[in-house]
């Protein structure tokens, strides 16, 4: 098992700053922090979807990602762990956010632990982590970490939940997630062609 | 190597006029296209097969045999035949008997469909796609090879006792290309056949096609059936061709931009870069086309989609011209350059080729194989003796 890990983090934040990237970026220190303890070199890859917006929607419309895009998506079949924060529009995910999902390939998150964050302004939809984007990646066969996490504007301000703040929440999924990152052996994206039955199994089965 | 054209039959509303044709005027333009291609000396003409709007060619063989009797060269096939959707009884006696009228000068590519609903309106699931075209095809293949069937399989009711008819012409099956765009298990099925494999192209980066041409490739070797570069490939392609880009470029653009598929998407130049699709002048697809061997290894078929996204009649036509006068010969001539020797097909089997390799092996049927004996008309299905075999020798003339 090598040392070394790449995490690939996607943020689907459309504003600049924006608090969607800001949790993401503190998910990934934490990650990062507690694999590094665990022996490991990170390297990390941030995917800002607004830079991409408007390749995911030719790539919706065609059925291919092009330049760039492709790269992001090849990137992303590669990591070891993924992060992905989403901002919540009119209750749930962002329609970026959906967009990108829908086109990455459908077989190359099998497997891979990944964590889930949302912000939004209020706590009030923060269960859209559990009953919309978490079948996202269900749906995927990707190992969803039981950990997400939720950010409401309060939270930065340190007066949001004092009981269990933000910080704690942020620390545990990073350790959850960077255990699973550690114990993975990635066996890498599968080949498309390795997989093919061999004709004549496929004729006895027809 | 081959060139010719194909249509998909869409009714498309054209951009610039707004004239929509109704299916009959695009019936008719589909023949006066087929038409002027076997004038223009191109090498082949292929329909799709489609059963909802926009399109009209439900019925690819009632469409190909008459142009079989209008047109004098040209090689009638189909982009393509749907193998998962069709019963393979009907599909072996029609395309035998669109063989048998066209005097050989057909063959057909077989595809699964890319349309939902036509699979439960057949009464079939979708989900079923890949084990229909194995079974389907291997039916249809028996029925084709063999004079009497006795059949059982998953999808289909049973047969006991069935002869299709008409027997092939000469004994000899027709031409089969199998089409994939993203399947590996249908470049597996070509390959394990040893029969032909086109690669859809358009819509798609070359760096996709390339990987299942050289995976048809690899297995086409492992099955025996020659090697590797000794396989039998087909690419498509889409053009628009004026004598001076600027020209193709600005009259294209408004087809472009609302077209079925790609329309409202990435711009022409991206959609251009990234895929086989050129506009421009015939010396700019001579060069984009010319290097597709390059990637794929020669290859014996190219063919161009010619009449998509609402393009009137007269600018198809003009099109065809084009690339029958200024590009084809030229990209021939590059692209037969490119073969690696004298043992890879220069073009795919005619059906004479076909009939004198299965006489060398013997694997041809009888030159005019027919039973005599109606064993079956007047009789109620629950007579039921299983009819007794026909004595099948005579036929072979033992």
């Amino acid at each position: 098992m090598t040392s070394e890990r790449t995490l690939v983090v996607i943020s689907a934040g459309l504003s600049q700053p924006s608090s969607t990237r800001l949790l993401a970026d503190r998910l990934t220190g934490a990650a990062a922090r507690e694999l590094q303890a665990l022996g490991h070199t990170v390297s990390v890859e941030v995917i800002e979807l607004r830079d991409h917006a408007h390749a995911v929607v030719d790539a919706m419309l065609t059925g291919f990602p092009t330049g760039e895009l492709a790269r992001v998506m090849d990137t992303l079949a590669k990591a070891d762990g993924v992060i992905a924060v989403t901002p919540l529009f009119t209750t749930t995910y962002s329609g970026l956010f959906k967009s990108f999902v829908d086109i990455v390939d459908k077989d190359s998150l099998g497997g891979m632990p990944v964590l889930l964050g949302a912000t939004g302004g209020t706590p009030r939809h923060s269960l859209a982590l559990d009953y919309s984007v978490r079948p996202l990646f269900a749906y995927l066969h990707a190992d969803v970490l039981a950990t997400s996490v939720f950010a409401a504007t309060d939270d930065w301000a340190g007066d949001g939940d004092r009981v269990n703040p933000l910080s704690a929440r942020i620390d545990r999924a990073g350790r959850e997630l960077a255990q699973r990152v550690s114990a993975r052996e990635n066996p890498g994206p599968a080949d498309p062609f390795a997989g093919t039955p061999s004709f004549t199994d496929m004729l006895g089965g027809a | 190597m081959q060139f010719g054209i194909f249509s998909v039959s869409d009714v498309t509303t054209d951009p610039t006029t707004g004239h929509t044709p109704d299916d009959t005027e695009r019936v008719r333009n589909m023949l006066t296209i087929a038409q002027h291609a076997d004038e223009a000396g191109l090498d082949v003409f292929a329909t799709g097969e489609h059963h909802n709007p926009p399109f009209v060619a439900s019925s690819p063989t009632t469409l190909l045999a008459y142009l079989a009797g209008t047109t004098k060269n040209i090689v009638l096939s189909t982009a393509t035949t749907l193998i998962t959707t069709n019963d393979p009884v009907r599909l072996a006696e029609e395309y035998a008997m669109l063989q048998v009228v066209s005097n050989g000068r057909m063959d057909l590519m077989m595809g699964r469909g890319n349309t939902g609903p036509v699979y439960p309106w057949f009464g079939q699931d979708i989900r079923q796609g890949i084990p229909l075209a194995i079974e389907n095809y291997a039916l249809l293949r028996r029925l084709w090879t063999e004079d009497v069937v006795d059949w059982q399989g998953k999808f289909r009711t049973p047969l006991q006792g069935f002869t299709s008819t008409p027997r092939p012409l000469d004994g000899v099956p027709p031409f089969v290309w199998h089409g994939s765009i993203r399947s590996p298990e249908i470049a597996e099925q070509a390959a394990y056949y040893g029969d032909g494999f086109l690669h859809n192209n358009i819509f798609w980066p070359m760096s996709h096609t390339k990987q299942m041409v050289q995976f048809y490739r690899q297995r086409f070797e492992h099955y025996g059936h020659g090697r590797a570069d000794q396989a039998i490939v087909g690419l498509g392609g889409q053009v628009f061709l004026r004598k001076n880009s600027q020209d193709a470029w600005n009259e294209f653009r408004p087809y472009y931009d609302v077209a079925p598929v790609y329309g409202h998407g990435p711009s022409m130049e991206d959609f251009t870069r990234e895929t086989p699709l050129t506009v421009g002048s015939p010396q700019q697809v001579i060069d984009r086309y010319g290097a597709f061997a390059d990637e794929v290894g020669y290859y014996q078929r190219q063919m161009f989609l010619i009449d998509h996204a609402g393009l009137p009649l007269k600018t198809v036509l003009e099109q065809i011209d084009l690339l029958a006068g200024e590009v084809v010969p030229e990209l021939r001539r590059i692209a037969e350059a490119k073969r690696p020797s004298d043992d890879v097909p220069l073009n795919p089997p005619t059906h004479a080729e076909r009939v004198a390799a299965a006489r060398a092996a013997g694997t041809a049927g009888a030159a005019h194989v027919g039973l005599t004996e109606d064993l079956f008309t007047g009789t109620q299905a629950e007579d039921a003796e299983p009819a007794p075999k026909p004595r099948v020798g005579r036929s072979f003339g033992l």
